[in-house]
């Protein structure tokens, strides 16, 4: 019972575990692990509840229906399954600014709760214009060896490590 | 009238959400204890400084894509391939990095960032990425047979496109992994 309210495990240890879990997730669900298409979900059922049924009659949301599903629940699985991780391990606390950013960019949370909305923005957007992110493109597409998720996966990361660069040693 | 077809279909889909949530938490919970809920690991992969990111997925990759392709050989499971062209995936690839670096965390990490407490991930993230989906939802009907149409290629996985058996490319893709993460600890990584 120690490892559970251990703060952190090994990567490859995690990694093998999330490995393992997909195994079930073909054999038992039928589906992959993936978690974007759920946000774009929740943003057409934001839109319905303001602007009505005509939303669900857009072509993007005629072709991921407005409803909740295996992925809807996966995510928000994910949420409570960090939160009993986090609480087991004492590891749960409130915090605006991660210290990363701070000792770069400061103590601001308007500053950064805007640029993480920027962020958020582009993520979104683009993830759908990818058709995944680094869980369904990233760990279940590329270990089924497709070959969108591997264009897309390394496109991550070369868009990410650059934007990162460019944000630090250029900006910061 | 309800049939009981219906009652079996819908006890049948209240079964697939309910392994959904498990599967979720599963996968929160692992996520949390490898780090990959918080800003600076994630940040320290894209500055090349934490390369915990990295290992967590590529074992992954590694663990389930021996896994899934040995089901598949015994015809236990099919694959689930994402239909792609290089318009969407590069194009959209690049943009998801630069949304993935400048808000530090991506879809998956940013639910178990919410689940760890971080209220940048709640109140500025999740609010981007919900306005960068609708944006992209409205966009959609002049994208899609344009930009995202262009080099389609579908549902294609790397041993259908080089037209040779699943095996020829899983065992390389593995040791040239495993290669890697070994590497990369010998290095001090």
């Amino acid at each position: 019972m120690e490892l559970l309210t251990e703060m952190r495990w090994s990567p490859y240890a995690v990694g093998i575990g999330i490995g393992i879990l997909s195994w079930f997730s073909f054999l038992i669900s039928r589906e992959p692990i993936s978690c974007s298409t759920s946000f774009a979900r929740i943003s057409g059922a934001i839109e319905r509840l303001f602007r009505g049924k005509k939303v669900e009659l857009k072509p993007y949301y005629q072709e991921i229906k407005l409803v909740v599903d295996w992925q809807g629940m996966l995510v928000l699985g994910i949420v409570i399954g960090s939160l009993i991780s986090a609480l087991l391990s004492g590891d749960f606390h409130w915090q605006w600014v991660p210290s990363l950013w701070a000792t770069t960019f400061g103590n601001s949370q308007v500053l950064r709760v805007i640029v993480a909305l920027l962020g958020g923005v582009f993520l979104g957007f683009g993830a759908r214009w990818a058709g995944g992110c680094t869980s369904g493109h990233g760990i279940s597409g590329t270990l089924q060896l497709a070959v969108s998720s591997w264009i897309s996966a390394i496109c991550f990361f070369i868009g990410g490590i650059l934007t990162t660069q460019l944000l630090f040693k250029v900006i910061g | 009238m309800q049939t009981k077809y219906a009652e079996n279909k819908s006890k049948k889909d209240k079964s697939h959400l309910i392994w959904g949530l498990v599967f979720g938490i599963l996968f929160g919970f692992l996520l949390q204890k490898g780090g990959a809920t918080k800003y600076d690991v994630i940040i320290g992969q894209l500055l090349l400084s934490d390369f915990t990111v990295l290992k967590i997925m590529l074992s992954a990759v590694l663990t389930g894509m021996i896994g899934i392709y040995l089901m598949k050989t015994l015809g236990w499971v099919e694959l689930y391939p994402k239909s792609g062209s290089m318009g969407s995936n590069s194009i959209g690839g690049l943009i998801f990095g630069v949304g993935f670096a400048v808000l530090g965390y991506c879809p998956g990490t940013i639910a178990g960032a919410i689940g760890n407490g971080y209220l940048d991930a709640l109140v500025g993230g999740l609010a981007g990425i919900l306005i960068g989906t609708g944006i992209f939802a409205a966009l959609y009907p002049r994208l899609k047979s344009g930009i995202l149409k262009k080099g389609d290629f579908g549902k294609l996985t790397l041993p259908q496109l080089f037209k040779v058996n699943d095996w020829i490319v899983v065992v390389p893709v593995a040791v040239l992994i495993f290669l890697l993460l070994i590497w990369l600890e010998h290095v001090g990584l």
